[in-house]
């Protein structure tokens, strides 16, 4: 048996949009502020998820907008526990219904496992409690809600807040430009422990958002899924341009859509020509203070940064091959 | 029928996990627990326990693995010590308010620092309001028998609580002792498969851990600590169960030669067993001294200790960690609030012993008892006495 199976996937050959799910497993009437992408993502997401999973979900905004008690909008079964646990609440849940199953005590089919976090939870304090998870090959799907800082805390910056961004904690002043850090590269980080499947995606892209999420929960073994979710409150944006900019990001080369199986990397989303980063940088008030150097030294950043990726979806290699297990003996 | 083995104490309880058919484990090393999830993921890998136990890369994700276990519907079981369980602290409280009925035994280890492998009981004290029920066993059949109840008690659903079984780290759990072993039928009988009342299922969805207003904290909070304290009688019952099936019966506050007893002593863990030789040494000598063992220590038994110290004019309350700038030692904070309201309360001398696995022995029991007596007579100068501390 290959340690974790092939990626299965179902191509839709119709691109429509009444072919979509209508039913509704993040349900409206939460408190997200206007124009949440991270809330149209979680929407989506759970959609594509379909009925048949359980949800852990770290501490974070879409997990404050949905569940004051009494209320909750989840339709999943769903648990909250802390901020960087998400992927070990997950992986208990994984081995449960393994154990649950072997015994009988499991009615219906395996529900699938999926773990949920905000870019704080994930690739800061939740990094260790995902990386154990991931290494251990439970079979399960994390999606990380990437609005690129703290925003449930009031906009701090995390390890994934992009260089020269204004945050509450890295403000930019007469010594500081702002975030003076590159972005933590946490696709990459997913591909080094060898799961079967690692993804970008977008709201702003609902189909490719769609087959993603539908190939990671399908894939056995851990599958990984980084979903850019814009914050009209965090970036300072039109809290109708939220749409426009998750397209902005991938049409300047800023979050490229791609996904890698076993190790190989395609781009999903081909931009033909990049548009200059500076129409994504404009309309976001959080990079307003920056000068004409910056905005040259980010698209260089950006440029290099894509052309490395152009570069692994042309290798002819994957990142890691995949080895075909022994079969277990049986008595 | 039961057997009699010798085995070492680690192993018997991973035995108890194993007939009590705990079907998820997900836990992380540190000496002196060690032996105890070596022996049970040997068992699993053997076959001989049908469970998933997973390995986790630390204790706060073992303690969140368990949430996840035991919120699915899966009988779940960890052990940790010392710093692992103040790295689970946090995920702690939530297991509690979430009602999961976890089971966990902390082998008792000092905290760093200065780093400390040896025993003393400064690990669980720091978690001493996490609102798990939390029992102190005082040998291996106790830590044997604790470990099958303490699946009962948890899972009751008028209960519903994780448990706590602490058992001395080293100077308990690694020594080899006589026991008796049930036989599987009547643990089977005992401890019949967990059904939970509320788990994750797609069928049935529920929303587990929304957050709370200001305006229901508060009653959810009490609604935590009514369940605990009114855990209370489930424990008893399970114990009588126990008791009346085996033969052992375990009290709260267990009494050792209080008969007319003068001065108490009151010790938790294994070295009551150490203070019992020196009750009968004293006893001998003519001393009119008795011995109290506090067995469970959340839910606080208070009517069960008032009742137990009875007519006893001296109470010396023997800590086993410190509250470093506090009033008073953790136990002994606990013990004198008890009694505080109470008329003809018995006078309280304190003495912290035993930390970071610093022997104790009958004689210094002697000593203690001595010296709480002649400042008994006196104003007492001190709160509290850091015993057979030098220079
Ligand atoms: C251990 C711990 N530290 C800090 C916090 C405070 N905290 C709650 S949510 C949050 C930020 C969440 O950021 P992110 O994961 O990016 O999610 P977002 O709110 O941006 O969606 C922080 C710092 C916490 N709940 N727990
Ligand atoms: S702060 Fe941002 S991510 Fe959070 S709810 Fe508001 S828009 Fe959404
Ligand atoms: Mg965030």
């Amino acid at each position: 048996m290959d340690k974790f199976g092939y990626a299965q996937s179902q191509k839709f050959d119709t691109y429509a949009s009444r072919l979509m799910p209508r039913e509704e497993y993040f349900t409206s009437g939460h408190r997200s502020c206007q124009g949440c992408g991270e809330a149209l993502a979680v929407r989506w997401v759970c959609k594509a998820i379909g009925k048949d999973a359980i949800i852990a979900h770290a501490t974070g905004c879409m997990e404050i907008v949905s569940s004051g008690w009494p209320q909750t909008a989840w339709m999943h079964p769903w648990l909250h526990v802390a901020f960087e646990n998400a992927s070990a609440v997950a992986s208990g849940i994984e081995s449960a219904l393994k154990v649950l199953q072997r015994k009988g005590k499991l009615k219906g089919p395996m529900p699938k496992v999926v773990a949920m976090g905000g870019d704080g939870g994930t690739t800061d304090i939740g990094l260790q409690s995902l990386s154990g998870a991931l290494e251990r090959g439970h079979n399960f799907t994390y999606f990380c809600w990437d609005n690129e800082a703290y925003m449930n805390t009031g906009i701090q910056r995390s390890s994934s807040t992009p260089y020269g961004a204004m945050t509450t904690t890295s403000p930019p002043g007469k010594m500081s430009i702002g975030q003076h850090t590159q972005k933590k590269n946490m696709t990459a980080i997913a591909v080094a422990h060898g799961i079967p499947y690692v993804a970008t995606a977008s709201p702003s892209y609902l189909f490719d958002l769609f087959f993603k999420v539908r190939k990671a929960i399908e894939t056995p073994g851990p599958a990984y899924v980084h979903v850019l979710s814009v914050c009209p409150t965090g970036w300072r944006s039109a809290t109708d341009l939220s749409v426009r900019l998750g397209r902005l990001a991938v049409e300047t080369g800023v979050f490229p859509l791609f996904e890698v199986v076993n190790g190989k990397y395609r781009l999903t989303v081909e931009v033909p020509k990049l548009r200059p980063v500076n129409d994504y940088l404009k309309p976001q008030g959080r990079f307003r203070h920056l000068r004409e150097k910056e905005r040259d030294f980010i698209q260089k950043h950006t440029m290099a940064q894509y052309q490395l990726l152009l570069d692994k979806c042309g290798a002819s290699y994957p990142e890691f091959p995949v080895i075909t297990e022994p079969e277990e003996e049986k008595e | 029928m039961a057997h009699r083995v010798g085995m070492e104490v680690s192993i018997a309880i991973s035995h108890a996990v194993q007939m009590c058919r705990a079907e998820a484990i997900a836990a992380y090393p540190i000496t002196p627990q060690t032996h105890i999830v070596e022996h049970l993921s040997s068992m699993v890998a053997n076959g001989e326990l049908d469970a998933e136990f997973v390995n986790v890369e630390s204790e706060h994700s073992a303690i969140s693995t368990c949430i996840g276990m035991s919120a699915t519907g899966a009988r779940t079981y960890t052990a940790t010590s010392s710093q692992g369980l103040a790295l689970m602290n946090e995920i702690l409280y939530i297991v509690s308010a979430l009602r999961l009925p976890i089971v966990m035994t902390v082998a008792n280890r000092a905290l760093s620092g200065p780093l400390s492998i040896w025993n003393d009981h400064s690990d669980i004290m720091g978690a001493r309001d996490i609102g798990w029920i939390q029992i102190f066993v005082e040998n291996g059949q106790e830590a044997f028998d604790h470990s099958v109840m303490a699946f009962k008690i948890a899972e009751n659903h008028q209960v519903l609580m994780p448990t706590i079984i602490n058992l001395d780290g080293f100077i308990l759990s690694h020594v080899v002792e006589a026991m008796e072993f049930p036989d599987q039928e009547l643990v089977d009988k005992f401890l019949p498969s967990y059904h939970p009342r509320f788990q994750l299922d797609p069928d049935n969805p529920v929303t587990m851990g929304a957050f709370a207003m200001p305006e229901v904290y508060t009653e959810v909070k009490m609604g935590h600590q009514m369940a605990l304290t009114g855990a209370y009688e489930h424990i008893l019952k399970v114990w009588k169960e126990w008791g009346d099936l085996t033969g052992r019966r375990y009290q709260p506050v267990e009494k050792y030669r209080t008969e007319g007893a003068k001065i108490l002593l009151l010790t938790m863990g294994c070295l009551s067993e150490v203070a019992e030789v020196a009750v009968d040494e004293m006893r001998e000598a003519g001393l009119e001294v008795g011995l109290l063992k506090l067995r469970m220590w959340r839910p606080f038994p208070f009517a069960d200790l008032r009742n137990a110290v009875g007519s006893a004019k001296l109470l010396i309350v023997c800590d086993r960690a410190l509250s470093l700038g506090g009033a008073a030692p953790p136990v002994l904070a606990e013990v004198r609030s008890a009694f505080y309201a109470m008329r003809g309360r018995p006078q309280t001398a304190s003495f912290v012993i035993g930390l970071g696995g610093r022997d104790v022995t009958p004689g210094d029991f002697k000593n203690i008892v001595a010296q709480a007596q002649e400042e008994a007579q006196h104003k007492p100068t001190q709160e509290y006495h850091i015993f057979g501390v030098r220079g």
